[in-house]
């Protein structure tokens, strides 16, 4: 097997920025291979949030010193970078919540609640995450709705067309679909199916938590009403997450949670909400989260996503092609490596407990995923498996560490006397 | 490798007791969705004590390997030795620490073996195995 060491543009030296992989892991190189469940923090990333702490650390909104101004002014911006990011209109659309799960969660118990009555019907597909799956379930068990689920193609690598068009003509309140699967990698055409259901009249929420990290993403381009994602799949700390809502729609939404900072005024009686998006933000906030979120964007920008995605996009189509020439092994997901597919490859080895498989990449200093990957509906049901294996990219890896993972597979099959 | 020593691996590829009993007097299923390991064990069970044990399903090797030694390491034994049974017997048998990411692999065998004798003695589980 003949390595490739360089990426024509010289993005591998940004791996140094990485401090985690000076790490060495029974001994040997840490390679890391599951940046799908999280991704690895730059030193940018760790220093910005550092920073806060040291210099600057204060409540927001309230202080009149100097550095509660600061850290308030920070925080804005923060939201006003992750605005311009994704192409919001303005930071009032950017709501700071945990993760992608609470974002899900507070669309569907705010404006799910309101809208969605008995023997309505919720949109979802085959290949959601459990995050963007039970909280629909919750919402339909308490209207008395039905949650449908759009299908597989025959090749269980997209999306059916047709039960997106079969499901669309229930007129679905909601359609909460998946950017990018965190099990096959791919990637769903959110903005034609945003397209489509709007004329079902429907509320349209994107999963973005795979996606924000592989593709530039354009929520006014993709047009859907609400998108969820992450700070720490891309690059930044865990604890932090965004929900992007269009304006209209969070205007007449009304708040989850009560408390500070999302009152205007309170009497012994009465209350008045305060303003986007700080009506959504009860309390004080993960401040050094959005600081360390506003370092990882930077981060990104500097740089960029299109070669960020070149280079995951050219590790996996290295990986599929090893992987294809080993035997007994089943690779799932899009085996084309073209914009519809992100760098996560989960594959199954003939008689091989992922488990076993996970354990033997370990004692090689190997990261990787085994288990159901929070998405039992899509790996049990509709790929009847119990468990898979799963090798997910970032811009931190590179060949030799793919070169490292075939070599385990091997090693695995070797011991467990697979052919 | 220390991990997977050879008599891991031999048991899982040649698992003892492997099968079922079809007159059995108690039989359990314990399922574990995070990997889909899953394993059936049936008991014939004479005087209290464990006259035959069987184990039928899937999983990884180590919940397989566990299952095979743990079931020879019983016949034979007592119901209330059974009880008694812990996660430190069960360690001390298949040799090696399975770590915290493996315990549920590894432990799925006595909690169904667990579970097969309250079903024959209708008493509530101890709490090593609750917790377990
Ligand atoms: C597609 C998808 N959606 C949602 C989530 C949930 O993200 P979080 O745990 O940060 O809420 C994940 C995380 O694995 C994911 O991959």
């Amino acid at each position: 097997m003949v390595s490739k060491n360089d990426l024509s543009d010289g993005i591998e030296s940004v791996r140094s920025d990485f401090p985690i992989f000076k790490r060495r892991i029974n001994g040997k190189r840490f390679a890391y291979l599951d940046s799908a469940s999280t991704s690895q923090k730059p030193k940018q990333v760790i220093k910005a949030i550092s920073d806060y702490y040291v210099n600057y650390n204060s409540n927001i909104h309230r202080g009149i010193y100097n550095i509660a101004e600061k850290s308030t002014s920070m925080y804005i911006s923060s939201k006003e970078h992750i605005a311009k990011y994704i192409n919001a209109n303005s930071y009032n659309e950017i709501i700071y919540t945990r993760n992608t799960t609470e974002s899900i969660n507070l669309v569907a118990l705010t404006l799910g609640n309101e809208y969605v009555n008995k023997e309505d019907h919720i949109l979802i597909t085959d290949l959601e995450h459990h995050s963007n799956i039970v909280p629909w379930q919750l919402l339909a068990k308490r209207k008395s709705a039905a949650v449908d689920y759009i299908k597989l193609d025959e090749s269980k690598e997209h999306l059916d067309i047709n039960s997106i068009k079969e499901q669309l003509e229930k007129d679905p309140k909601i359609v909460a679909i998946s950017h990018a699967s965190n099990v096959l990698g791919t990637v769903n055409d959110v903005k034609e199916i945003t397209r489509e259901a709007h004329k079902h009249g429907s509320i349209v929420i994107v999963d973005g938590a795979q996606a924000v990290s592989h593709m530039s993403v354009d929520v006014r381009d993709i047009n859907c009403d609400f998108y969820a994602f992450s700070s720490h799949k891309m690059f930044g700390p865990s604890g932090i997450g965004v929900l992007y809502g269009k304006e209209e729609l969070l205007e007449n939404m009304g708040p989850l949670y009560g408390g500070g900072d999302m009152i205007h005024t309170v009497t012994h009686d009465t209350y008045s909400w305060n303003s986007l998006p700080w009506k959504f933000e009860a309390g004080t906030p993960n401040i050094e989260g959005a600081i360390g979120l506003n370092a990882a964007i930077d981060y990104i920008e500097q740089i960029g996503i299109q070669r960020i995605a070149k280079h995951n996009m050219a590790l996996t189509a290295y990986l599929l092609e090893h992987l294809s020439k080993i035997d007994d092994i089943t690779v799932y997901g899009p085996k084309n490596v073209d914009n519809r597919r992100i760098g996560v490859v989960s594959f199954d080895i003939k008689g091989l407990h992922p488990h076993d498989v996970a354990q033997v990449f370990d004692s090689e200093g190997i990261a990787i995923r085994a288990g159901h990957h929070c998405a039992m509906p899509l790996i049990t049901e509709s790929l009847n498996r119990s468990a898979l294996s799963r090798i997910s990219f970032n811009v931190y890896n590179n060949y030799v560490e793919i070169d490292r993972a075939l070599k385990a597979i091997k090693k695995a099959k070797k011991l467990f006397k697979v052919k | 490798m220390d991990f997977y020593a050879e008599e891991l691996i031999s048991h899982y590829e040649h698992p003892h007791n492997k099968g079922v009993i079809s007159n059995s007097d108690s039989k359990f299923h314990e399922y574990n969705p995070t990997c889909g390991d899953d394993i059936t064990i049936y008991l014939k069970i004479k005087n209290d004590i464990i006259e035959d044990v069987k184990f039928d399903g899937n999983g990884c090797s180590i919940s397989i390997a566990s299952a095979s030694m743990l079931t020879d390491f019983v016949k034979g034994k007592k119901l209330s030795e059974i009880e008694k049974m812990d996660f430190k017997t069960l360690k001390e048998l298949i040799n090696i620490d399975p770590g915290p990411a493996r315990l549920k692999c590894a432990t799925l065998s006595l909690k169904t073996l667990k579970g097969a004798v309250f079903l024959y003695e209708h008493k509530p589980m101890d709490q090593n195995t609750k917790n377990m």
